[in-house]
């Protein structure tokens, strides 16, 4: 069987924003692997070098979850090149149903958006622009507020996208959060991760505007692809693993990591409303169970 | 009244054997193959039976399954003839020789008369039913639609204790078992007045003959380390109670015309009962006995006796090993991954998980954190915790409960043990527990808790009344310049002393749950049992 590594490359988009991940499998002569096991360690070893490379908590849950669907069935066959090529096949599939899976989540949310209502957003979410898009077309008429997000203002960027949609939008400082509340009917974020407990990992900020919605009782909603969950039970803020709060290059070079800034937060599981996904819309105790089936 | 590691009961080792023939009042033997009793012969034909007998209508030596008697003391035989020590084995030759019976109809033609008599039995109930539901048509228009049927399930006994039907209906039940029914002590608080209360000073064991003819005498020496909390905590509870099983079942010999499926079964009830009025059953146990009645209902049918034991004593052997040993040390490895360097880290009580993950935390991986000892009257477990934890140099803390809000600001976890996880998600565990994780909600603190699966129960209970152990409330009386301060308890009509076992956390209370099947909020409990009972 000719030397053949399958690599999954990741489209990054600029400034470490949420990833959209595209298939490219690219027959690239690596590592010479005729046996199931060495496919599935330099698969792995793919998954470590992009994680190096951007460390967000999609790549990983997203890789793992990759890893798991096309090695979950039966690998019986007793010639290899059958069982790459139904792994290819399960591949397809996987990606398949990823690309799909906005536009299942949009359909899912939008009726919770009422006609008239204010939404209140965090930084750049392409899952909730395609929410809001949908809303769009179903004609109705809301009007946005997107906080600024430093340190890289990708809240500037989600204004201008939502401007092109004819979406009335306010551009607000970080710390106008709390002053807003009073106004918004609902908060929708994105999420890079949802962890077991049902809680999500997101950009910084996200903790904030989640206990300010609870404290004025307003409903707090996420939209994430199913990749999206991951094995990781962080108990506060200290317990996310580095790995993830920091940028692959800060990790690398820097020395003292107590004096960087995170990217993410943490929101605990008892500041979520409900959890829009393409397994369908979730509460933050349900995700366990989905997790439960997914990685047993 | 430390509580030993698992697998390290404080109990004797393994019952000697004793020399046939000694005399009355001594262990004698269960595994006396020679000496033979020529009662089973003499005996009078027995209802229900195809000349074979439960052995449990009366008091005489029952129809050896436990292997005969030498000689069985005067003041049980009755009115029947002494036994004759050297006559010649009866009617089970030993525990080893019960295949054919000795001039009895073959297995085949037993379970078609069984049949039969069943289907005569279902024909004369249908005949029954017919009438009954003729006589319903007519009285129909009479019927209220909100009728309860029969699908509420019934209550179980240990929590009605103040209902006298209930209450006659167990003394029935083990006086045909012949176990001792165990008297309740003292005057309850009225809250509790439906649980039972025993007293330390009065166990069971003063209430039946030495050596027993129906419960084997291993378990009669667990039913003592139960209720004298010898034994405690529900993994050395339930691992001492599987290897007491696993004696029973060696002991075990079929009687001729029964099926071991079916015998065994039935002859374990009375020593579960037994245990339960010496200390009532734990989850653990509850659970390991459900596990294990159902193995031995399902054995095939063509499995010689002794094959059957042998398989019966592995598959005890494996539940052991895999859901006991193997899941603490999965939990272990679970909860290190939570364990940071310069954490402190509060625990409560005596629990074998925590113990255990703390001290591979420290000595197999070197993390250096250390711990806060919690502890409360009147068992003051945590001394043995302490005990334990110091020996292996982990830096510790000790506080009685009502300081814990002294010491939770410095605390960065709280780790606790749990006696059984229930199915809304709360947890079932020592007194106490409760009250450390809600203070430690109130600090912001994380409450983890260590369980492994087969704990999980399907009861659901949301307060700690419903159903609960009262211990010997005689426990409280404190001994201070030798005064005993509430000595004179029992004489005060306004005073009442409660000395509670068990309560429930809610499940808001508790972070994560660490089991073997890894780390789960506490909403999932549910998940993991619909995900067990499907693999079963």
């Amino acid at each position: 069987t000719p030397p053949v590594a399958y690599l999954l490359t990741f489209k990054k988009k600029k400034k470490g924003s949420s990833l959209r991940k595209s298939p490219s499998l690219v027959p690239t002569p690596r590592r010479h692997t005729s046996t199931i096991q060495g496919l599935r360690s330099s698969l792995l070893a793919a998954i470590d070098t992009l994680s190096r490379v951007d460390s967000s908590v999609a790549v990983s849950s997203g890789g793992e979850l990759f890893l798991r669907f096309i090695s979950l069935t039966s690998l019986e066959y007793s010639d290899y090149s059958k069982c790459k090529e139904i792994m290819i096949e399960r591949g397809e599939i996987f990606l398949r149903k990823v690309s799909l899976s906005r536009n299942k989540i949009a359909k899912l949310c939008h009726p919770f958006i009422r006609d008239g209502a204010q939404i209140l957003t965090h930084a750049y979410s392409r899952v909730v622009l395609r929410v809001l898009e949908a809303a769009v077309e179903s004609k109705k008429r809301f009007s946005v507020y997107v906080t600024e997000s430093q340190p890289d203002q990708a809240g500037q960027k989600m204004a201008k996208a939502l401007r092109k949609l004819n979406i009335p939008v306010t551009v607000i400082l970080d710390a106008a959060v709390g002053y807003i509340m009073e106004k918004v009917d609902l908060v929708l974020v994105g999420a890079e991760g949802v962890v077991e407990s049902g809680g999500i990992i997101n950009k910084i900020g996200t903790n904030q505007i989640a206990v300010c919605a609870k404290a004025q009782n307003k409903p707090f909603y996420v939209v994430a692809e199913s990749f999206k969950f991951v094995r990781l039970f962080p108990l506060n803020q200290q317990d996310v693993p580095d790995k993830f709060k920091y940028k692959a290059d800060t990790l690398k070079t820097s020395q003292n990591l107590t004096e960087e800034h995170p990217w993410i937060d943490y929101t605990s599981p008892s500041l979520i409303t409900l959890l829009f996904t393409d397994l369908g819309v979730l509460t933050p105790s349900a995700v366990s169970d989905e997790l439960i089936k997914l990685y047993l | 009244e430390a509580a030993p590691e698992p697998g390290e009961p404080r109990s004797r080792p393994p019952q000697q054997r004793q020399p046939c023939g000694e005399a009355p009042g001594g262990l004698a033997g269960w595994e006396c193959p020679q000496a033979g009793t020529a009662l089973s012969r003499e005996r009078p034909p027995v209802r229900g039976g195809h000349g074979g007998t439960s052995g449990m209508s009366h008091l005489s030596a029952p129809e050896s399954s436990w292997s005969s008697l030498p000689r069985v003391p005067a003041f049980l035989q009755g009115p029947r003839l002494a036994a004759h020590p050297t006559s010649p084995p009866a009617l089970a030759d030993g525990p080893n020789d019960s295949e054919k019976p000795t001039g009895g109809k073959s297995k085949a033609e037993l379970r078609a008369e069984r049949r039969a008599k069943q289907e005569a039995e279902r024909a004369q109930k249908q005949a029954k039913k017919a009438e009954l539901s003729q006589a319903a048509t007519a009285a129909k228009p009479r019927l209220t639609p909100t009728e309860p049927q029969s699908v509420v399930k019934r209550l179980p006994e240990h929590v009605q204790v103040d209902d006298p039907a209930a209450q006659r209906k167990l003394a029935k039940k083990l006086e045909r078992q012949q176990v001792p029914l165990r008297q309740d002590y003292g005057t309850k608080v009225n809250l509790f007045s439906h649980l039972h209360q025993y007293s330390r000073k009065k166990p069971l064991t003063q209430q039946m003959s030495i050596p027993s003819t129906v419960i084997h005498p291993a378990v009669v020496r667990l039913g003592l380390q139960y209720s004298q909390g010898i034994i405690n905590g529900s993994n050395a509870r339930c691992i001492a109670l599987l290897e007491v099983f696993k004696q029973l079942i060696r002991d075990y010999s079929t009687p001729p015309n029964e099926e071991l499926s079916r015998d065994l079964v039935a002859k374990l009830k009375p020593h579960i009962s037994f245990l339960n009025q010496c200390r009532p059953l734990s989850a653990s146990m509850g659970n390991a006995i459900k596990f294990l009645k159902k193995e031995i209902s399902c054995l095939p049918d063509t499995l010689r006796e002794e094959e059957a034991k042998e398989k019966l004593q592995d598959t005890i052997d494996k539940y052991l090993r895999e859901k006991i040993l193997l899941a603490a040390e999965a939990i272990s490895r679970s909860a290190f991954e939570k364990i940071n360097d310069k954490d402190v880290i509060l625990v409560y009580g005596c629990s074998s998980l925590v113990n255990r993950t703390l001290c591979d935390a420290h000595v197999k991986k070197g993390r250096a954190f250390r711990v806060i000892v919690v502890d409360s009257r009147p068992r003051l477990e945590g001394r043995e915790t302490l005990r334990r934890l110091v020996r292996k140099g982990i830096h510790c803390t000790y506080v009685m409960i009502n300081a814990i809000s002294y010491v939770l600001p410095e605390v960065s976890k709280v780790l606790l043990g749990a006696h059984a996880l229930l199915a809304n998600g709360s947890v079932m565990s020592r007194v106490g527990t409760s009250q450390i994780a809600l203070v430690s909600k109130a600090y912001n603190v994380p409450v983890l808790v260590c369980c492994e699966t087969y704990k999980f129960c399907e009861r659901v209970q949301t307060d700690s009344f419903v159903s609960n152990e009262l211990d010997d409330p005689d426990d409280l009386i404190v001994l201070r310049k030798g005064q005993a301060q509430l000595g004179g308890w029992a004489e005060n009509k306004s005073l009442r002393l409660l000395n509670l076992v068990y309560d429930v956390t809610p499940p808001d209370l508790v972070d994560l749950v660490i089991t073997d099947l890894g780390m789960i909020p506490c909403t999932s409990v549910p998940v993991v049992l619909r995900v067990k009972n499907v693999d079963q």
